[in-house]
């Protein structure tokens, strides 16, 4: 295409052009909206005992806790999530698209109800939990287990949900020419599959464990605030308001950081010509 | 005969039905316009596509036959495949690309990797070991995806289109080496392409594949010699028709009449080169057997000659010098007289 085709289809939209004027205001007020409590947050920091806060036994505790939960629950994705993937993308079996909508639903539903559906599900009379008692004398509700199994349940849609695009986008030619190589089933996925979906399954791994790290709703529910057993940061953060001001600032600040470190993780997946 | 196979498949749109035999050591070059199967039934061979019915047999060994329901999967059979745009894994360095079937195949690491890199010097590409395919030039890439298909020396070598990504000045050259490295190899070849050039200097044997049917088979001599198709007919650039032929004369399928040298019978072919069109303004005189009136209508300047197009009772394409095409005043098309000598005219059984 000419540089004077693309000019007249897009005639007002080039990258240089001016934003219309009745847009700039809410576009204005959006961006403050959502800077401001940044501001907040960061203005409110004390910088100076901060590193006093963050070492309190108390906050180290919520971010040990935070990460082993976190990445249990990467963990439990990883191991479930990505066979299930595979299949969705994979093979078609009747009510593929049942199983993806049941998939996706975590993302969509309220953490609490979430919460509320592991707890009838998986507590001690629960459908699965009586017979976890029963047969193997496993109570998950308030227990690390337990809030690993809920952050699990919120966050494993985002790692199923961009692997499966990886392995849909994926030239499934490249594992033909595996074959013809004299690759297996195993060796191919192995050598082949896995590294070139490796970018989607680095950002789906990066999506869950955001997700699993700010995880409430659920967790609250099913597993409780059991300092030291169910009490991730985000829910010491939350308490800590109650109490200790600067100690749920130094909390948030740690997740915010996180969260910053992901974005920028992500940012040539999400925004690449940016 | 070292490969014989017999390929139903469908894919798509596509009904792939066809026959093709390949002795060892013979490089046979499967040719065909676009969507005509020739990449369905090299991957057909490779066992990338599930068959609806057939065999085939590879040096006496039973690859697959739907009859007793045998199938020896991909990685199990002795090929290398080189695909259309290579398909060289963009993670992996060239070496570890063409280190990758034998590894694959349980050789251990340090071997492997010194006979990928051998193989990597043999097609000329010392030193580009560590590259990835993102790297390379189109014509790197492809010795490097020779190397890789080669490299565990297969007995059955599929080739699709190994030139066709590649511009017209890389071409040349890599058409050249890779000739020389198919020369070297002992097994059965199997090369795919749409490209005449490639073909007829390529091939032993030419397979044409035309709607998933095999539609004619000889050395390039033969096929450029009897063209069976309006598709070969069009790559060598002569006339064909069809006909009844008592005698000298051939009564065409299309109506009309062409008188022939030689006595033929029943259903043939008749094939006339465009070169041995005669075009005149006015009904020539003399020894000519075949003398019709007909249009120009199309009037194109191919190198240095004048293709004309000429509708009538039989159609057909003549080839004058542009001297004749000015003197016949053949610019803006209008009424023209053909003649054909009959001695000009192949005819052979259809």
């Amino acid at each position: 295409m000419t540089a004077a085709a693309r000019r007249g289809r897009r005639p007002a939209a080039s990258p240089g052009g001016r934003a219309p004027v009745l847009f700039l205001v809410p576009a204005a007020v959006a961006v403050g909206f959502l800077a401001v409590p940044l501001a907040g947050l960061l203005g409110r920091t004390p910088w100076g005992s901060i590193g006093a806060e963050l070492a309190s036994p108390r906050v180290l505790e919520a971010l040990r806790l935070s990460l082993v939960c976190s990445l249990g629950a990467v963990a439990v994705s990883v191991v479930l999530g990505v066979p299930l993937a595979f299949l969705l993308a994979r093979v078609d079996f009747p009510g593929r698209n049942l199983v993806r909508a049941l998939t996706t639903l975590p993302m969509v539903l309220p953490p609490v109800v979430g919460g509320v559906a592991l707890l009838l599900a998986f507590g001690r009379r629960g459908l699965a939990g009586q017979w976890l008692d029963r047969a193997f004398g496993i109570t998950l509700p308030f227990t690390t287990a337990g809030a690993i199994l809920a952050e699990a349940f919120v966050a494993m849609p985002f790692l199923v949900i961009t692997t499966e695009a990886g392995l849909r986008a994926m030239d499934r030619r490249f594992e033909d020419a595996a074959a013809t190589l004299g690759a297996g089933r195993w060796t191919t996925l192995r050598r082949v599959t896995v590294p070139l979906i490796a970018p989607s399954l680095g950002a789906g791994i990066a999506l869950c464990w955001a997700r699993a790290l700010g995880e409430f709703g659920a967790t609250i529910t099913f597993a409780g605030n059991l300092p030291g057993v169910t009490q991730t940061m985000p829910l010491a953060v939350y308490l800590a308001l109650e109490t200790d001001l600067e100690a749920a600032i130094a909390l948030s600040l740690v997740l915010l950081a996180i969260s910053a470190a992901v974005l920028v993780a992500l940012r040539d997946r999400w925004f690449p010509t940016a | 005969m070292s490969l014989q196979a017999r390929v139903e498949a469908t894919v798509g749109r596509l009904h792939l039905d066809a026959e093709v035999a390949v002795a060892t050591g013979e490089l046979v070059v499967l040719l065909g316009p676009n969507g005509a199967g020739k990449t369905t039934l090299l991957r057909a061979l490779a066992g990338l596509v599930e068959l609806d019915g057939g065999r085939v047999v590879l040096d006496g060994a039973v690859l697959e036959d739907t009859a007793t329901g045998a199938r020896v999967a991909t990685e199990r059979r002795p090929i290398g495949f080189v695909f259309q745009d290579y398909l060289l894994f963009p993670h992996l360095s060239a070496l570890e690309n063409v280190a990758f079937g034998l590894r694959a195949r349980g050789v251990p690491r340090a071997e492997a990797r010194r006979r990928a890199a051998a193989w990597l010097e043999r097609v000329g590409l010392a030193g580009h070991d560590a590259s990835r395919p993102r790297a390379l030039s189109g014509g790197q890439a492809q010795r490097v995806a020779l190397a890789r298909a080669m490299v565990s020396d297969p007995r059955l070598l599929l080739l699709d289109e190994p030139l066709a990504a590649l511009d017209a000045a890389a071409r040349a050259e890599v058409r050249r080496d890779l000739r020389r490295h198919l020369a070297s190899f002992d097994g059965t070849r199997l090369l795919v392409t749409h490209d005449p050039l490639e073909a007829m200097t390529m091939a032993d044997r030419l397979v044409v594949l035309e709607g998933g049917r095999v539609t004619q088979t000889g050395t390039p001599g033969q096929v450029s010699a009897r063209p069976r198709t309006r598709y070969v007919a069009e790559l060598v650039g002569v006339n064909l028709f069809r006909g009844r032929a008592a005698g000298a004369a051939v009564q065409l399928d299309g109506g009309g009449t062409l008188v022939a040298a030689g006595e033929h019978h029943g259903e043939v072919f008749a094939s006339v080169h465009p070169r041995a069109v005669a075009l005149h303004r006015r009904a020539p005189e003399g020894t000519p057997r075949n003398v019709w009136a007909g249009t120009a209508e199309t009037v194109d300047v191919v190198a240095d000659r004048v293709r004309v197009r000429v509708a009538g009772t039989v159609p057909i394409v003549a080839e004058v010098t542009p001297a004749a095409a000015a003197e016949l005043w053949l610019a803006d098309g209008g009424p023209v007289w053909v003649s054909v000598k009959a001695t000009e005219v192949t005819v052979y059984p259809a």
